[in-house]
């Protein structure tokens, strides 16, 4: 593929996923705006695959590996960071209190 | 692997990323789509391993190995009230590595002048400045959310013409390395200038306005990720960098909305410094505040059929919601009913009072948006108002002159009788009267919220 082609086929890739976001987006409800941002929040960590490319990639000098490499610790701390604390979040939305003692116990 | 089965499991992370957004629109399958989201970034990671031309491993997966633990520690550790400020060191950390990847990039690809196709250099030049000015700007909204430095906007003379030059400056620099000039030094330039440019442009913007801020620099990380999809030609970075663009982008208009203030407004107005204007105050001639006991309160509360509580910011620095949650217990249980009407910016980030009252153990059902809540105040006995005050300030509605008029507010005024715990009669966070107060249906209890709301749940007992 020419390069001006790959091009245009990566901008319309870049169009397609804003549609997608902005469609699947407005479906989320303002109830859950929080745990949306820090959820996509752990989704731009995807730039750990960009920091482990160039990190890693041969052809390259020490400052190459080294600005790669602190760029990698950068976009882990992001993705595992974002992840869990959404997951801590979505946890506590519950739709009632697991039963208290006295329901279901067969007393009262 | 070859590139094709490199990029279809890239394409199967897309896809999980998507689910992972799309579960999301609902509390019950959420966590199961956040997980979704974790196996996709799992497939990715493993994938890239799997490339043969990677070497380094050990090193790549010892870097993993630190940064993976400080976020997992810092994630388990963070309070749910310090949310806002871990979003935008996670938010910043992203933006951090995005621009660490394009001066790398730049490094490796341009060792002499004039190599670099035009979309490469364009690319390597917005996920720098992007990512640089998002890492910043998020650092600094870091420490202001931490308390860390005031919360207030910082400004001083000239401001906007500093930021203008300096922004100028580094749009030069990148123009000048797109024209060929593929100098190190001209990178290294651009991502110093546009890290000074993200401190000095959060800088004046004030504490309440963070929710549109975090919002604004999630859209930028994310802006980034995909540049840099863009100078490695990879798809999932470009998609999912675009997703969350997307997201940031919509959260940011709507917070806005919210506060009925354009994103110019919120950027370049440093709001919450001004004083509120003599216009402000016309509505508030020609009433007196009616203050009431707590025991008072207890009993309106008690035989009342429907209360609405009204949480802002002021009941979680309190850390009064779990007081607030077994308040609404003991009201169920004596047959009352019970909801939570909530505005979209109450908090420091979007939907952050959900979270705070989930994390209290209010059930979702009960936690009603703007527009659910603003029909169901008419029928309402009694609207607890604890530590909001603008989002329920009349003056928004009928006040021409208030700063704050056309922002979209909570009618608490129209339900029977109206309950405000409040500190003390100071205004609120923009400095803003607010008539609510003066309004013949409104009570108002005095002190501290915790303090306030722990005495409620003793009225009501010992009714």
């Amino acid at each position: 593929m020419s390069h001006s082609l790959l091009l245009v086929f990566e901008v319309t890739i870049l169009v397609l996923a804003v549609a997608l976001g902005f469609e699947v987006i407005s479906k989320v409800p303002t109830l859950l705006h929080t745990p949306l941002m820090s959820g996509t929040n752990a989704i731009h960590g995807i730039v750990i695959v960009g920091a482990m490319l160039v990190a890693g990639l041969g052809h390259k000098d020490t400052l190459t590996t080294v600005v790669g490499l602190v760029a990698v610790v950068l976009a882990s701390a992001n993705v595992v960071g974002g992840f869990v604390v959404t997951d801590r979040m979505l946890e506590m939305f519950k739709r009632r209190d697991p039963p208290r003692e006295d329901d279901g116990s067969g007393r009262n | 692997m070859g590139r094709v089965a490199t990029d279809l499991a890239y394409l199967a992370t897309i896809v999980a990323f998507i689910f992972a957004l799309k579960f999301l629109s609902h509390p019950s399958t959420a966590r199961r789509g956040n997980w979704i989201g974790a196996v996709g970034m799992l497939i990715a990671i493993g994938i890239t391993f799997a490339q043969k031309q990677i070497d380094s491993v050990w090193e790549i997966l010892l870097g993993m190995a630190i940064g993976g633990a400080f976020g997992a520690v810092a994630a388990r550790k963070v309070k749910m009230t310090a949310m806002p400020q871990m979003v935008a060191l996670f938010n910043g950390v992203g933006g951090g590595a995005a621009a660490l990847i394009s001066l790398a990039e730049f490094h490796n690809l341009a060792p002499d002048s004039g190599r670099l196709h035009g979309d490469i250099s364009v690319s390597i030049i917005l996920s720098a400045l992007i990512g640089s000015v998002s890492f910043a700007g998020s650092m600094v909204a870091f420490a202001k959310l931490q308390e860390l430095i005031q919360g207030r906007p910082i400004v001083y003379a000239g401001q906007q013409v500093v930021n203008g030059l300096l922004l100028g400056a580094i749009l030069a620099a990148g123009i000048a390395i797109v024209a060929g000039a593929e100098r190190q030094w001209l990178i290294v330039a651009l991502i110093g200038g546009a890290l000074l440019f993200g401190v000095l442009f959060v800088l004046p913007i004030g504490g309440a306005d963070m929710p549109v801020v975090i919002s604004l620099l999630n859209a930028f990380t994310g802006l980034a990720a995909a540049a840099t999809g863009f100078e490695l030609e990879n798809n999932v970075l470009i998609v999912s960098g675009m997703l969350v663009g997307a997201s940031g982008t919509l959260l940011t208009l709507l917070m806005g909305r919210a506060m009925n203030r354009s994103l110019a407004n919120v950027l370049f107005g440093a709001f919450g410094q001004i004083v509120a204007g003599p216009a402000a105050a016309a509505d508030t001639n020609g009433g007196a505040v009616r203050s009431a006991s707590a025991d008072d309160v207890a009993v309106m509360l008690a035989y009342a059929q429907k209360v609405v509580v009204v949480p802002g910011y002021g009941m979680a620095v309190a850390q009064a919601q779990h007081d607030v949650r077994q308040l609404a217990d003991l009201l169920e249980a004596r047959g009352v009913e019970v909801s939570y009407a909530i505005h979209p910016v109450a908090g420091r980030m979007p939907g952050h009072m959900n979270v705070l009252l989930a994390e209290a153990n209010v059930p979702y059902p009960q936690l009603k948006e703007m527009g659910d809540a603003n029909p169901e105040f008419p029928r309402t006995d009694v609207a607890l108002v604890i530590g909001a005050n603008d989002v329920v300030n009349p003056d928004a509605r009928s006040n021409a002159g208030s700063p704050i008029y056309g922002m979209p507010i909570l009618n608490v005024d129209e339900s029977q009788t109206v309950v405000v715990l409040k500190r003390s009669m100071n205004p609120g966070f923009a400095g803003i009267d607010n008539p609510l107060f003066l309004n013949p249906k409104t009570v108002m209890l005095f002190g501290d919220a915790k303090d306030s709301v722990a005495k409620l749940i003793a009225g009501v007992k010992a009714l």
